[in-house]
């Protein structure tokens, strides 16, 4: 996509100040409108937001009552089916379509908890080695690099294990695990911008390290910081299903999906609307903030752009 | 490059000790007492005093750290609290399986994604272009352990046309040279052997292989069109070569590079990953092994697994990194 002239002329602002001179993040935001991509992310993670906010409005049913008189019914367009339950039951009668917009609600609080506990550690690790180099910058990469020794899930699992199944134990380990990604970011570019003159300028005028850190360099990091959150976000709801799907995560009778897969997996020969809708969730969750955070990229830092 | 490699492998060296650091600790995280977590709330005093002896719980922490630290340098990872197996033997008895997917998973991954990512490439915003970038971001997206279960119900429940899930079916017999059941069946030429475990094999395969394989067709394409932007392309078309010769012959070995280190990182992903697709077939590998222990409170087994499998994957990361500057000497040291 090439940029529109409008937008070129508010780059460098010209001489006789005539010109109204865009923001950065105002001339990010046009273009991401023009990605198409990013568009569709958007509307799929407000659809889910939606869903989770108004949930006890929008679902039929409450999402943890049975009925035993409607166990496994089929979604209404089967000939069994039930307009009640448009999406079917499970085999304790619960309204999947429910359960599912209910699921929302979790997976969203679980990618909000696990990315601030990633995004916290990571950027206040990756910022303190990138300003200050030298032996704690060898300490913390040291440890970090430990972190990422470990396949992911794996190490997610493994954590969970230990301090015992639950969603508040799986969020933890998610966040932790996700760790490394802020940090190996966050260091690069404070490395990047240390050396520039703006922070010289204002160091000499006597800032303290941390005001330095927070309010001169990191909001000049935030692009692949925004990026990379929104892509973070997407993982964590992956791998918070996974760990759910395992019986590591949300436990029943959570509606959380996966936990709801698990429990559909024992239907897989009686009720595929158990498994499939579920999955279909988690799916498109993850995909709306992959969407957002390809598009973002390409919106928030032109020079990647094709 | 022979101090390049020097510097890499012995920077192994830390990295292993804090794994191992890291993996000792995990005890620490279990809240409460470690035995009764593993016995359970009613087990004798007796028996628990016991179990903390045999897993020297009752010593200091150091010296916990310091004997652990021994026997693992002796290749010693105790004993699985479940079998009263040595751990080792657990792991190498069921670590080949776990190869014989990731590598056919990897295969798979590689073949497709590659294509999809050089078509791509040669015809740039053309719809096989734009159809092959939506399905490689919903590769990415794909919750595997869902995946599984769908191809599952299509394939095995309705068609019938691949097994539900194992490696070999109760009547085939099979003789075990390197436990890659698809290898020795061809090694003994026991061709209905070969059929049987390929047929098993498939679906699993196929399931890992969709997370990498739109990694590996998105890496292709951009790879190969920042190749296809260079002048010596553009000279080797003024020459009169074929189009063909150009991409396959003169960009492709180019694109290359980045390709072959993302398909090494990415195999080291799947070995120690694949744990939510044994768990969906019952691919009796080391991720089913370590969940099972995982669900069995056998925390000595889930320890050595993972102690085991961190130790492959960075093994792999080294190997790549050190593939990565012998193909590209412009990587030094730093």
């Amino acid at each position: 996509m090439a940029a529109t002239p409008e937008l070129t002329a508010g780059a460098p602002p010209a001489g006789n100040g005539q010109e109204k001179s865009i923001s950065p993040l105002v001339e990010a935001l046009l273009r991401l409108r023009k990605n198409r991509i990013a568009v569709a992310g958007l509307i799929i993670i407000c659809t889910f937001l939606i869903m989770a906010l108004f949930a006890p409005l929008i679902a039929p049913h409450d999402p943890l009552e049975q009925s035993l008189y409607d166990k496994l019914k089929p979604p209404f367009w089967d000939a069994e089916g039930d307009w009640r339950y448009p999406l079917g039951t499970d085999d304790f009668g619960r309204d999947l379509l429910s359960r599912i917009i209910y699921g929302a609600r979790i997976s969203m609080i679980v990618g909000v908890v696990a990315v601030a506990i990633a995004l916290f550690f990571g950027t206040l690790a990756g910022a303190v080695a990138g300003f200050y180099g030298g032996r704690i910058d060898n300490l913390i990469m040291r440890l970090m690099d430990i972190l990422l020794a470990f396949p992911p899930i794996l190490l997610a699992i493994v954590i969970v294990a230990f301090m015992g199944p639950s969603l508040r134990n799986a969020m933890v380990a998610i966040g932790v695990v996700n760790i490394p990604r802020y940090a190996r970011l966050v260091r690069g570019s404070v490395m990047e911008e240390y050396s520039k003159d703006y922070v010289q300028g204002a160091r000499a005028l006597g800032a303290r390290d941390a005001r330095l850190i927070f309010i001169h360099i990191l909001p000049n990091c935030l692009a692949p910081l925004i990026v990379q959150t929104t892509l973070g976000f997407a993982s964590a709801i992956l791998e918070a299903a996974a760990l759910s799907f395992l019986g590591l995560g949300a436990q029943p009778p959570t509606p959380e999906w996966g936990a709801m897969l698990a429990n559909g997996r024992a239907l897989i020969l009686r009720a595929w609307w158990a498994v499939t809708f579920p999955g279909i969730m988690i799916l498109l969750a993850v995909l709306g903030f992959n969407l957002l955070g390809d598009g973002l990229r390409d919106a928030l830092d032109p020079r990647l752009r094709e | 490059m022979k101090k390049f490699v020097l510097h890499r492998v012995l920077s192994l060296i830390p990295t292993l000790l804090g794994i191992s650091l890291l993996v000792f600790l995990m005890i620490q995280l279990i809240p409460g007492d470690p035995a009764e977590m593993m016995l359970g709330e009613r087990a004798s005093e007796s028996a628990l005093a016991e179990l903390r002896e045999r897993l020297g719980l009752d010593q200091p922490i150091y010296v916990q750290y310091g004997r652990f630290m021994g026997r693992l340098l002796q290749g010693d990872l105790g004993r699985a609290l479940r079998t009263n197996e040595k751990i080792t033997t657990e792991i190498f008895e069921r670590f080949p399986a776990t190869v014989e997917l990731s590598l056919a998973a990897i295969l798979i991954a590689t073949a497709l994604g590659m294509f999809a990512g050089i078509i791509s490439a040669t015809r740039q915003y053309s719809i096989f272009d734009y159809v092959s970038m939506v399905v490689s971001l919903i590769g990415v997206s794909m919750p595997i352990f869902w995946l599984g279960l769908v191809l599952m119900i299509i394939f095995s429940v309705n068609l019938g046309l691949v097994p539900l899930s194992g490696r070999l079916s109760y009547n085939i017999e099979l003789e075990v040279v390197t436990n890659l059941y698809v290898l020795d069946s061809i090694i003994t030429h026991n061709w209905a052997a070969f059929k049987d475990a390929v047929w098993h094999l498939i679906l699993p395969a196929f399931t890992l292989s969709t997370i990498p394989m739109a990694t590996i067709s998105r890496i292709t394409r951009s790879s190969m069109l920042e190749v296809l932007r260079q002048d010596y392309i553009r000279t080797a078309r003024a020459k009169g070569l074929s189009l063909w010769v150009v991409h396959y012959k003169h960009a492709l070995k180019n694109a290359m590079i980045p390709i072959i280190t993302v398909v090494g990182l990415q195999f080291g992903i799947l070995l120690g990953g694949a744990i939510l697709t044994e768990t969906i077939f019952a691919w009796p590998g080391i991720g089913l092994w370590i969940l099972n222990g995982v669900y069995a409170r056998d925390f000595n087994a889930v320890q050595g697994g993972t102690m085991f499998i961190a130790t492959v994957f960075v093994t792999i990361n080294l190997v790549v990194d050190i593939l990565y500057a012998w193909v590209n000497p412009r990587i030094k040291v730093n």
